[in-house]
């Protein structure tokens, strides 16, 4: 198997047929991996040896004729930022370098009870924090489909991944945006669930009420499978939802007839490349053709969205960032001869430029005589960006807007501009802020061949409705 | 300017951050572009709206009780090594860039 650009059911029915096994699937991800991951820069660590281990537990089953789980042999890659126990898990950074989980994340070890083969951790932005994956202490990525250009961010290594035909599928994490973007940036989906769905226990936090994880797949039917076998109730988070679990994948192809799809004008303003706006306006009345009536919406808070977001997350990134601090496990400078010279020469040393600049704004932000007009204010707006959602969702059934407003951008190209690498964000953060779930499907391509996506933003714990839209859409495009 | 020179140390020594003379400078200038760009909030009037802290609230919670029983099923008993085994010392040592195979060693704590 030259090529392995196969889905979860294909991987999965080959292996339980016998007419390839586990075993030769991962080999072959590796083998393509060997080749390809050294211009493109998807992985951090690879872990042959469990991966190897779970491909001849699967093997044995089929061997035996019992029926495979869900990912019953499928090679999948983990966004760097989940505890993978024994195999280092950095998050993108230098202070992390060395780090080796003791524990595995919750999503990662439910995707390995379904049968999935972990190929290896891919590469981020330093803590999740990025839009291009530029800010990885290891390489920055690229981008498959043009090398010359980022991937996307910060699930940028596992967007990659999964577009380069390294895995079948990859888990990613989405604070701002960083699972739906890059999916956009690299012409494959990426779904992002609502608050609580997922369990975030052994996710490595970033800013905790704005945390996701979700899968990054070929196709939606996929990415149906991997949110059903990570989603659900976890007594190790307390935030994860006591809700049940739908069967997404039997869902996808009930009929879009009378489906009402909102479409909110901020959402197609100034800054939105012609290109991709042409790709998502065809794409809208393509859904139109399959039965959806399209309604416009206003969601007028929208342009506060990424102020407000660039509060919260950076105040929750400086708390959660503090325990960095080079005592129980990360990167403790050498030669220090007190206390508090190994806490700030290890940081300094420790972290990156982003990291530290967004330590800086939310210690700012959270600081005496700020917090009222930062922090509080921040937290204000965000009612009013949900409010918003609210009040269009009970007119429409789901929300379809640009995932980014542009397609890839070049590397380097925004990478000395903190706030211009912000507003690639501007369509995105609004739904992590609300809890709300999104998905990023491809629609097309520039005139350069690079992909553009199409959002399609849910009621809370309402994956099924834009799964079954984007499978719709996919299957017509 | 709204930040200048002296409130970046003084935010810097707060997040145990040190941040050399040009990290500073760099730091002065990104932090002003970008609260300039968050300077919009004040358009909005949020006299009356109560702020929003976390999105758990609203959904799968029992709505027939009050505050936080309504995350009842969250609650489980306090016991000793109730939903997972602690770790062994010498797993907990094991990521330590310093230990003594019992506690994990820092420099002196007492400055003079």
């Amino acid at each position: 198997m030259d090529s392995p650009s196969l889905t979860i059911d294909a991987a999965r029915s080959a292996v339980q047929e016998r007419s390839t096994t586990a075993l030769a699937l991962a080999e072959a991800h590796y083998a393509r991996i060997q080749n390809e991951d050294e211009r493109i820069g998807a992985f951090l660590t690879l872990c042959e040896e469990r991966a190897l281990e779970q491909a001849d537990r699967i093997d044995r089953m089929a061997a035996e004729g019992k029926p495979l789980p869900p990912l019953g042999g499928v090679p999948v890659a983990i966004k760097d930022v989940m505890s993978t126990r024994g195999v280092r898990t950095t998050a993108g950074s230098k202070i992390l370098g060395n780090y080796i989980p003791p524990f595995d994340c919750t999503a990662v070890a439910r995707l390995e009870a379904a049968g999935a083969v972990v190929l290896g951790k891919t590469n981020c932005d330093e803590f999740a924090m990025g839009s291009s994956n530029e800010n990885s202490a290891f390489h920055p990525v690229r981008n498959p489909r043009d090398l010359s250009r980022v991937p996307g961010g910060s699930s940028g290594g596992s967007a990659a991944a999964v577009a380069a035909d390294m895995a079948v599928a990859a888990l990613g994490s989405d604070t701002g945006g960083s699972i739906r973007q890059p999916a956009s940036f690299c012409g494959v989906i990426g779904l992002m669930p609502t608050y609580g769905r997922v369990s975030r226990y052994g996710l490595i936090a970033f800013a905790s009420s704005l945390d996701h994880i979700g899968p990054l797949t070929k196709t939606v039917k996929d990415a149906a499978i991997m949110l059903r076998t990570i989603a659900g109730r976890d007594p190790m988070d307390s935030t994860s939802a006591n809700i049940s679990v739908p069967d997404y994948a039997a869902e996808l192809d009930q009929p879009l007839k009378s489906l009402r799809l909102g479409v909110a004008r901020e959402y197609f303003g100034d800054g939105l490349d012609d290109e991709v706006r042409h790709a998502v306006e065809s794409a809208i009345d393509e859904l139109k053709s399959l039965g959806c009536e399209v309604v416009p919406v206003s969601l007028p808070h929208t342009p506060y969205a990424i102020p407000a977001y660039y509060l919260i997350a950076t105040a929750e990134a400086s708390s959660n960032l503090a325990r960095y601090d080079g005592v129980r496990y990360s990167y403790r400078a050498p030669g220090v001869r007190s206390l508090s010279e190994m806490y700030r020469r290890s940081r300094d040393e420790g972290f990156g430029a982003e990291a530290k600049r967004r330590i800086m704004l939310g210690t700012y932000a959270l600081s005496a005589g700020y917090y009222d007009a930062y922090y509080l204010k921040a937290q204000k707006v965000r009612t009013l960006l949900t409010r918003d959602f609210d009040e269009a969702f009970r007119k429409v059934d789901a929300i379809v807007t640009p995932t980014s407003p542009t397609a890839a951008f070049r590397l380097g190209e925004k990478s000395n501009d903190p706030l211009a690498m912000y507003l690639a964000d501007i369509y995105t953060v609004t739904a992590d802020l609300a809890g709300i779930p999104g998905i990023s499907v491809p629609c097309g391509t520039t005139k350069e061949s690079l992909p553009i996506g199409l959002q399609i933003l849910g009621k809370h714990f309402d994956e099924a409705t834009i799964l079954r839209v984007a499978h719709a859409y996919e299957q017509a495009a | 300017m709204k930040v200048t020179d002296q409130d970046v140390a003084y935010v810097a020594d707060l997040a145990n951050l040190d941040l050399t003379v040009d990290e500073r400078a760099g730091m002065v200038r990104d932090l002003n572009s970008i609260l300039e760009y968050i300077e919009r909030l004040s358009e909005l009037d949020t006299s009356d709206v109560e702020p929003m802290a976390q999105v758990s609230d609203r959904c799968g919670v029992d709505d027939s009780k009050q505050g936080s029983e309504r995350f009842a099923y969250a609650n489980r008993d306090d016991v000793l090594e109730g939903l997972r085994k602690s770790l062994s010392q010498e797993e907990a040592l094991r990521n330590a860039p310093d230990a003594d195979g019992t506690y994990f060693r820092v420099p002196k704590v007492i400055e003079r």
